[in-house]
Formats: C-alpha cells, sequence, structure tokens
C-alpha cells in the first residue's frame, strides 16, 4: 500500500512538474526570451505525441501476439517524414501562408472555404479521435489498476471510472489552461508544446529504461537475448506481404492526417527548416522507441505466467522482478504517452468544434451584434474552453460506455483508418488544381461510409452493431456487399480489405467527382494558391519598388480609384515619407499600401497583378490573370445582376405608372359618366317638378293648360324611365354579365320587326324605307332580340336626325371580308367628321338638339355588337348618316 | 313691374315652365334656345336680368358668362345660372365666371321666382 501511495504521489509531482514546464514556456515564450523553445528538437519531441499509449504499452503487447508486425506503425511515419518531407514542407507552407488552423479548416480553405466541408471534417475527425482518447483514459485507469493489484489492492469498478474521470478532469484543465490561455492568430502554444517534449523525453527515457532491465538486468546480455528471441514464436513470425503494406500505408497516412499530428506538425510550427532537423530526428526517435519492445515482449513472455496481458509486460515485468522504481518510471511513461495525446488531440478538436460548429452557429444568432471584436474573443475563447471540455468528456463517456475491454483493443487501428480517409483530399488538394469541392465531399463521404461500414461497425463484434448473418450473407441478403468482403472477394484480412476498399473508392470518387465538376471561382484560387504555394509565398508579398515609375503607378491609379482619391493617397504617402514633392518614393511599404487601396476596387488578385507589371520585378503568372479573369468574372455577374434588378424596378416603376394613368382615367370617366347620368336625370325631373308646381299653385289655369302640362310631366316621366332602362342595359352590357339568348331566324324577320318597332308615332311614316328582300333571305342564329334592339336603335336614329325634307333610309345587305354586313344609310346631311369619332361614347349626342334622346343608343348598340363578336361603326362617304353593322361568319353560315 | 327677363335655355319644357311662372308674377319673358349667338341677344335686347343654362348647344353657360362679363355694358348684369349638374366644382366654375346666383335642376318655382325679386331689385 505503501508504494501505491508513492505512486500516488508521484505522479502528482510529475503533474506539478509539467504544470510549471508548461507555464515556464509560456511566460518565456511571452517575455521573447525563449529562443530553445523555438529549437527543432522540441519540434522533433513534440511529433511524438504519434507514439501514445497504445505505442508505448501495446506494442509489447502486438509483438508477443504477431510478432515483427509492430513495427509498422513506426516504418510508416518514418517513410513520411524520410521520403515525403517535400510534402511536409508544402503542407507547413501552406499552414503558415494561409493561417490554418485544424486538419478541417485546411481542407475547407481549399475547397473554396467550404464551411459544410469543415463540419464534414470536424464530425469524422472526432468520431474517429474519440474511442482513441477513450483508449488513453483506459490505459491510464488499467495500469494503474496493474500497479494496485501487484500490491494485493484490488481497484473496484467504481474506482476506476472516478480515477479516469479525475484524469479526464485534469487534463481538461490542463488543456484549457495552457490552449487557451491567448487567442494566437497563429495558434500556437509553447506552454502545450514544452510539456509534450518533455513527456516525450519521459516515455522514451522509461522504455528504454525498462529494455535495458530486460536486457542486461534480466536476459543476461545481447547475445543471451537473441537467443531467446530465436527461440521463442516471435522468431518465427511471418511477414503477411498484404498486411505490411497496408499497415505501413496506414500509419503513414494516418501520421499525416491525424488532427493531434497536424496540430504539433503544422499549426505549432515554429520555422520550415524545423522539418529537416525532424525527418532524421523523428524516426531515430521511433528507432529508440521500437528497439527493446521485442526483448520486453519475449522476456515477459518467458518471466511471466502464462495468460498474462502482454500489453502490459513494460509495466509488469518489473513490477514481478520487484523493481518498483523502474515501474514507477515505466507507469510514468505510460502516463505521459496517453496524457500528451489527449491534451494535444482535445487541443486540435476543439479547434475544429469551435472554428467550424459552434462558432459559425453563434455568429448566425448574433444579428450584427458581432461587430465588436472583444465580444467575439471572449466567445471564442469560451467556446475553446467549452469544446474542450466537451471532447475530453466525450473519450471518457466512450470508456464508461464501452466498459473498457476487448472493444478498445482493436480501436488504434480502426482510428488511423477512419483519419486515412482525409489522405486522397488531403493530398489531391496541394498538387492538383483540378480537385473540387464536390469532389472532395463525394470522396470522403464515399471513404467514411465503407470505413463506417466495414471496419468500425464490425469492430464493436459481431452481433453487436453487426449481426452475424449480416456478416456473413451480407445486408439483406446481398452477398456482394459483405461487409467484409465486398464483391464477393473474400479470403482478405478484414482490415486491408477495409483499408484497400475505402481508400480505393474514396481515391476515385473523388477524382471522377472533381473531373466531372467546374470548379467555382474561389476554388479554383484557393487551389492555385495551395498548389503553387511555393511560388505564390517565396517572394514576399513586399514588392522592391525601386524600378517603379512613381507616375505610371499615379496614372494607374488614377484610373480605378478616382483621379483625387488616388493624388490624396500619393500626397499623404509623401508627406509620411518626408518628400517634398507630391510623389512618394516606390517604396516596398507604400506599394503594399497601395496595392491594398487598389484591390478594394478591383480584387486582390487585380491589384496584385497590375502593380506587378508596373513594378516588373514579378512577372504575372498564368495563375494570376486566372485569378484575374475569375475576379472580373465575378464583377459582371454581380454587375449584371445589378442591372438586371434596376431594369427590373424600373419595369416594375412603368407598370404601376401604367397602372396608376389608367385608375385616374377610370376614375375621371367614372366622375364625368356620373356628372352626365346626373344632367340627364335632373333635366326631365326639372320639367316635372316645375310643372307638377305649377298645377298645384296656380289656381286660374285653363283646361288645354292643364292638359298640356300633365302631358308634359307623363313625357317627361317617360323618358326618365328609358334613360333608366337604357343604364341599366348598358351597364349590364358593360360587365359582360349579358346572357345571350341564341336562337335562329331570317334576317328579313328581324328587320321587318325593326322597322316596325322604330317607325312609331309622329311622322313615322314620312320616313321612306328601301330594303331588298332577296337580299335579307338569309338565316341567322346569334341573339335575336339583340340584334334586333340594334337595328331599332340605328333606324330610329336616321328617323331622329335625318334633316332630309324627304327623308329616306335605305337598307343593304351584303358581304364584305367574309363577314355578313348591314348597312343603314339615310339621305340627311350626315355627321360631320369631327363628330364621327365620338358618336360611340355615352351622352354624345350631335348637333341641335332636334330630338329628345339620352345619347345612349350607339353605346348599347356598340356593346352589343361587341357581345355578338361583330360590330357597328359610321360608314363615312355616303351622302347622309351611314352605319354600317358586321356580323361575323358563323352567325350566317350556321343557318345554311 | 314689368321688367325683362332674358331666359336662355335648351330644354323647350323648362323654358315653357319658366316662361309661365315669370309671367304670371308679372315679368316680360323672350327666350333664346342656343348657345353661339347667345352674347349677341343678350346684347342686343339688354334685359334686366338674364337666367342662364350651362349645357348650350354651341357655347357652355360659363363661356358665355365669362364674354358678358368681359363686356362693359353687361358687366354688372344679373345673371341667374341653372345647371343640372349638381356637383360642387359646377357651383365653384359658375362663381369663377361671374354668376349673380347658381340654382341646381331641379328646382322649385318658389325659390327661383324669389331670386329673379331679389337679383333685381338689389
Amino acid at each position: 500500500m505503501g508504494t501505491l501511495n508513492i505512486l500516488v504521489g508521484v505522479c502528482l509531482i510529475y503533474v506539478a512538474f509539467l504544470f510549471l514546464v508548461a507555464f515556464a514556456a509560456e511566460r518565456a515564450a511571452l517575455e521573447g526570451k525563449g529562443a530553445w523553445l523555438r529549437s527543432p528538437i522540441i519540434y522533433t519531441l513534440s511529433l511524438s505525441i504519434y507514439c501514445t499509449a497504445w505505442t508505448f504499452y501495446g506494442a509489447v503487447g502486438y509483438a508477443a501476439r504477431s510478432g515483427l508486425e509492430y513495427l509498422t506503425i513506426y516504418i510508416g511515419p518514418s517513410l513520411v517524414m524520410i521520403g515525403w518531407w517535400w510534402l511536409l514542407r508544402k503542407l507547413v507552407r501552406i499552414g503558415r501562408s494561409q493561417r490554418i488552423t485544424s486538419i478541417a479548416d485546411l481542407i475547407s480553405s481549399r475547397y473554396g472555404k467550404s464551411n459544410l466541408l469543415a463540419v464534414g471534417v470536424t464530425v469524422l475527425a472526432v468520431i474517429g479521435t474519440t474511442p482513441y482518447i477513450a483508449l488513453q483514459l483506459q490505459s491510464v485507469t488499467v495500469s494503474f489498476d496493474v500497479f494496485s493489484s501487484a500490491y494485493g489492492a484490488e481497484l473496484t469498478d467504481s474506482a476506476q471510472g472516478s480515477n479516469a474521470l479525475l484524469v479526464a478532469a485534469g487534463l481538461a484543465l490542463f488543456t484549457i489552461i495552457f490552449g487557451t490561455r491567448n487567442l494566437d492568430v497563429n495558434e500556437r502554444h509553447h506552454g502545450v508544446v514544452m510539456a509534450v517534449a518533455v513527456e516525450a523525453i519521459v516515455k522514451l527515457l522509461a522504455l528504454t529504461a525498462v529494455g535495458i532491465f530486460v536486457v542486461w538486468g534480466l536476459a543476461g546480455g545481447v547475445g543471451d537475448t537473441l537467443a531467446r528471441i530465436d527461440a521463442s514464436e516471435i522468431g518465427q513470425w511471418q511477414m503477411r506481404g498484404d498486411r505490411w503494406g497496408t499497415l505501413i500505408f496506414l500509419s503513414g497516412a494516418a501520421f499525416l492526417c491525424l488532427p493531434r499530428m497536424f496540430q504539433v506538425m503544422v499549426v505549432e510550427n515554429e520555422d520550415e527548416d524545423h522539418l529537416r532537423t525532424a525527418s532524421w530526428a523523428f524516426p531515430a526517435y521511433l528507432m529508440v522507441m521500437s528497439l527493446f519492445v521485442v526483448p520486453i515482449a519475449v522476456v515477459g513472455l518467458d518471466l511471466l505466467p502464462a495468460g498474462s496481458n502482454p500489453d502490459f509486460f513494460v509495466l509488469t515485468v518489473p513490477l514481478a522482478t520487484g523493481n518498483d522504481a523502474l515501474a514507477m518510471l515505466s507507469f510514468l511513461g505510460g502516463f505521459s504517452s496517453a496524457t500528451s495525446m489527449v491534451i494535444v488531440a482535445a487541443l486540435a478538436l476543439s479547434t475544429m468544434v469551435s472554428n467550424h460548429i459552434v462558432m459559425p452557429i453563434w455568429l448566425s444568432t448574433q444579428s450584427g451584434g458581432a461587430s465588436v471584436s472583444g465580444d467575439v474573443r471572449h466567445v471564442v475563447l469560451l467556446s475553446r474552453r467549452i469544446s474542450i471540455a466537451a471532447v475530453v468528456f466525450l473519450g471518457y463517456l466512450y470508456f464508461r460506455l464501452s466498459g473498457g475491454g476487448t472493444a478498445l483493443a482493436s480501436i488504434g487501428l480502426v482510428s488511423f483508418a477512419g483519419v486515412a480517409q482525409f489522405l486522397p483530399v488531403l493530398v489531391g488538394g496541394i498538387f492538383w488544381r483540378g480537385a473540387t469541392r464536390t469532389g472532395a465531399f463525394v470522396g470522403l463521404s464515399v471513404g467514411f461510409v465503407i470505413w463506417a461500414y466495414t471496419l468500425l461497425l464490425p469492430s464493436f463484434g459481431a452481433g453487436s452493431l453487426v449481426s452475424q448473418t449480416m456478416l456473413e450473407n451480407g445486408p439483406l441478403g446481398l452477398g456482394w456487399l459483405r461487409p467484409q468482403a465486398f464483391f464477393g472477394i473474400s479470403g482478405m484480412d478484414p482490415l486491408v480489405h477495409a483499408i484497400f476498399w475505402s481508400i480505393l473508392l474514396n481515391t476515385m470518387s473523388f477524382f471522377i467527382a472533381s473531373l466531372v465538376g467546374f470548379p467555382s471561382p474561389l476554388e479554383r484560387l484557393q487551389g492555385a494558391q495551395f498548389v503553387n504555394v511555393f511560388e505564390h509565398s517565396s517572394t514576399p508579398q513586399s514588392w522592391g519598388g525601386s524600378l517603379a515609375q512613381t507616375e505610371d503607378l499615379m496614372v494607374m491609379a488614377q484610373r480605378i480609384i478616382g483621379a483625387r482619391e488616388a493624388q490624396n493617397l500619393f500626397e499623404r504617402e509623401a508627406k509620411r515619407q518626408g518628400m517634398s514633392g507630391l510623389l512618394p518614393e516606390p517604396s516596398p511599404d507604400f506599394l503594399q499600401r497601395l496595392e491594398r487601396e487598389l484591390a478594394g476596387s478591383v480584387g486582390a488578385a487585380t491589384a496584385h497583378a497590375m502593380i506587378g507589371q508596373i513594378v516588373g520585378g514579378a512577372s504575372v503568372s498564368v495563375e494570376d490573370l486566372m485569378a484575374v479573369a475569375d475576379e472580373t468574372a465575378q464583377m459582371m455577374e454581380y454587375s449584371s445582376k445589378l442591372e438586371a434588378k434596376s431594369e427590373e424596378q424600373a419595369r416594375t416603376a412603368r407598370q404601376l405608372r401604367q397602372a396608376n394613368e389608367k385608375l385616374t382615367l377610370i376614375s375621371e370617366q367614372k366622375d364625368s359618366f356620373l356628372s352626365q347620368v346626373s344632367h340627364e336625370l335632373r333635366t326631365p325631373m326639372t320639367s316635372i317638378r316645375a310643372f307638377s308646381e305649377i298645377l298645384r299653385d296656380s289656381d286660374r289655369l285653363t283646361e288645354t293648360e292643364k292638359t298640356k302640362y300633365s302631358s308634359i310631366i307623363h313625357d317627361e316621366a317617360l323618358r326618365l324611365t328609358r334613360l333608366l332602362d337604357d343604364l341599366l342595359d348598358l351597364s349590364v352590357l358593360e360587365s359582360g354579365r349579358v346572357n345571350l339568348n341564341m336562337q335562329s331566324g331570317s334576317l328579313k324577320g328581324i328587320l321587318d320587326h325593326a322597322v316596325a318597332s322604330a317607325l312609331t308615332g309622329a311622322g313615322a311614316d314620312k320616313m321612306q324605307v328601301v330594303r331588298d328582300n332577296q337580299q335579307e333571305d338569309l338565316m341567322l342564329n346569334t341573339d335575336l332580340d339583340r340584334l334586333s334592339q340594334v337595328f331599332i336603335n340605328l333606324i330610329g336614329n336616321a328617323q331622329k336626325y335625318c334633316d332630309s325634307t324627304t327623308p329616306k333610309l335605305r337598307i343593304d345587305v351584303g358581304r364584305a371580308n367574309a363577314a355578313l354586313v348591314v348597312d343603314f344609310i339615310d339621305n340627311g346631311s350626315g355627321i360631320p367628321k369631327t363628330e364621327q369619332a365620338v358618336i360611340f361614347e355615352k351622352f354624345s349626342r350631335t348637333g341641335v338638339q332636334k330630338v329628345k334622346g339620352a345619347g345612349l343608343g350607339l353605346a348599347i348598340c356598340r356593346e352589343i355588337m361587341t357581345r355578338l363578336e361583330g360590330s357597328v361603326e359610321y360608314l363615312p362617304g355616303q351622302g347622309g348618316a351611314a352605319f354600317r353593322v358586321t356580323l361575323p361568319e358563323q352567325v350566317a353560315m350556321a343557318a345554311q | 313691374m314689368g321688367k325683362n327677363v332674358l331666359v336662355i335655355e335648351d330644354e323647350p319644357n323648362i323654358i315653357e315652365a319658366i316662361s309661365f311662372i315669370l309671367s304670371r308674377d308679372g315679368w316680360s319673358v323672350a327666350t333664346h334656345s342656343n348657345g353661339h349667338d347667345a352674347v349677341g341677344v343678350v346684347q342686343k335686347a339688354m334685359p334686366d336680368l338674364v337666367i342662364l343654362d350651362v349645357m348650350l348647344p354651341g357655347k357652355t353657360g360659363y363661356d358665355i358668362l365669362r364674354e358678358l362679363r368681359s363686356e362693359d355694358a353687361t358687366h354688372g348684369l344679373p345673371v341667374l345660372m341653372l345647371t343640372a349638374k349638381g356637383q360642387v366644382k359646377d357651383r365653384e366654375m359658375a362663381e369663377r365666371a361671374g354668376a349673380s346666383r347658381f340654382m341646381t335642376k331641379p328646382f322649385s318655382n318658389a325659390e327661383v321666382l324669389d331670386a329673379v325679386r331679389e337679383l333685381v331689385a338689389g
């Protein structure tokens, strides 16, 4: 029990020491003293978070079970560091020039700053990393358990759980303190990196110490150890080419794509040159880490009773041999491996979660209130802190829910395979200009679905998430979709199978979707900047403008931002430089400012290209020109949109004006109509009232007078009635609510009726009507009553207005333009040209008021003929007044 | 008594009614029924009062009144305007043209008689 207490004490001291180291590093960085903080060795050591507890403890277990295969986990990253350093250099350069904060940020930036993509990568990274964090928590609690059980103190499950919670809380606290102390635009965390570097040394020392102890303390030297290895099963390892190849590829890919690796390798990178050191130092570190794995495994297998868990030989071998201090160091090594991984992973994931999920949501809920930068800073920090806590807690939750144990054992490789899905999109993005957002999206989705289906779900064991029958027969009995034997290719190792298909289909769909689609201008621009990062960033942003002609720049600036603005800008600059004239020296500083100013008007790429051309220092590349073209296209699109919009507004205004004019006209017409109606009603009413008052008030009236005045009243009353009838008739006709009563009848009959009805009363027989019965021998199918009404009106008008002493009306029936026409021509003086246009308007009586009429007759005729789909017009040049009624062909045809 | 009134109106029945009422009251009534030569008729007859309709064939009552007002001889002539259009703007038009009195048809006979008496006396 005493040793256990010492272990707890040592742990606490160690943790306190780590806090101190981190704090000191932060302090030194803040005071600008920490040159040693920025050494390539620290950088290399920080990369060692690749070696987690899974590597520290698990490698020995791996070797005990599968021989030398564990080496693949080290070979992959080593190959990347040595053989692909130029890819890493490119990543680091892009990271710095684009201010990349995470792998999600890198992928989303490359593909046109698509936040959807960033959210996808973030979610997938969290899914891939959570089990891994759980694994670290498990390793700490289990190793503590191993330690304590060696001293006869079995820990209960709940005690294990609370240990894990304690560790998780401590790690979250550490990450929050040193990961979110301030908001650095470069996202560098000296305290975290330093602590991680220290832990890297501790775990290397611990593993090496145990290794030395095993080789020289237990096995009796190198020769004896080698003999033991030969004798053991590990010595008879068989190398399976497919598995080795896959595992090397997988660990290399994970090394590039793991969020935490990206954090230390790219984000925390201080200097590109550090890669040069790391490219040999990190493989060396890995080599030392892997050196004693096999000896420990072999000796452990020999020494410890059968059935002991080889995953903890690093701990149990010193414990079994009573070497408590070494065991404690070993424990600290494992503890360091686990904690450094959790800290950096939480830091990396929280940046992604906060930047791509929490902040966009928060910003979208803030309407304009986020303009105060202090506010946002505060919110960003808070969101980071919450994200860190959430990520660590998620890991803890996974650990508790999965119950630790076997489910976690294989999670390391599953997790690697998950993040490896980023590889095609990542590598394609920085080497292939043609890669598109759609391609990235499709590729990632395909890769992750296959990964989840073939590896993640089955990893929980048959019968848990994936049923045994589905594993054997495929979903819904579709054999070719069996999770571990796609397309019927069985016999492959499940891991190899999953990696092969997921990466293959991921890459293929990424390429195909990229080739099929067309990148947006922003994607093309970002693509060019990523792929050609060295050309873009190797010449520094500032200009060496000694050759530039300031006057040329002036001319260009005037053309772009306007004469006065440009002059002001140049004058201000000249004053700043202390020049006496109006033109400044073309200093790099000034050129940069000018570029920024121009960029506001013409876009950054255009401004850069224009200044480049004048200064002459930088040649304008094809990419620059393309970017210019993109900007121009965007501007043109924007301006054409504006144009369309203003055209639309003009059109709407025109329509409104027209509608308004129409309404005004209608309103005027209505006023004038009411005024006319009023006049027409009041006139007969005046007579009626006047004469009825005379009849009532005058007592000396003769009988003749009485009769005369009574009949005037009677006639005027009839006139009023007629007027009202006409008004109602017209109103019905105009509203279109008129029901036509279609009948068949002969034209002759209708005309007979009309003549008889119209020519009544005094002087009716004076008018001579000339007709041709043969012409009139036609059958019609129309509203006969309405047509008759038109004829009556026309004949009545002739009777009223014909001023000939021997009035004569000729009614002609004929055809004109395939239509039936009936002409009414009298022998009077006709209607003057000036009035011909208005006679069909309401209340338009012409000439002397010889006859009483409201002036609605012709208006009614016109409305009726419109309803009958014909027309009535004045026929000029016929001597007297002449009207033509036109009936459509089918009216006459129907009768034949 | 025995003063002259000229009625310018195109509706025969209304002419007859007004003539009847005024002659019963002792006025001597002359009538005219179209617009275009009305001014000349007034100037020739120089009545004590003109009763003027608005809607006349040839020329409107407003135009006739304006012409009368512009002539010295008829500048102060009392003119009673009658109109069958009863809107406010018609009354305003009549006042602007210089009507001494404005009445809307249909009128009461007593009103017309009172107005004629007042205008000639005043």
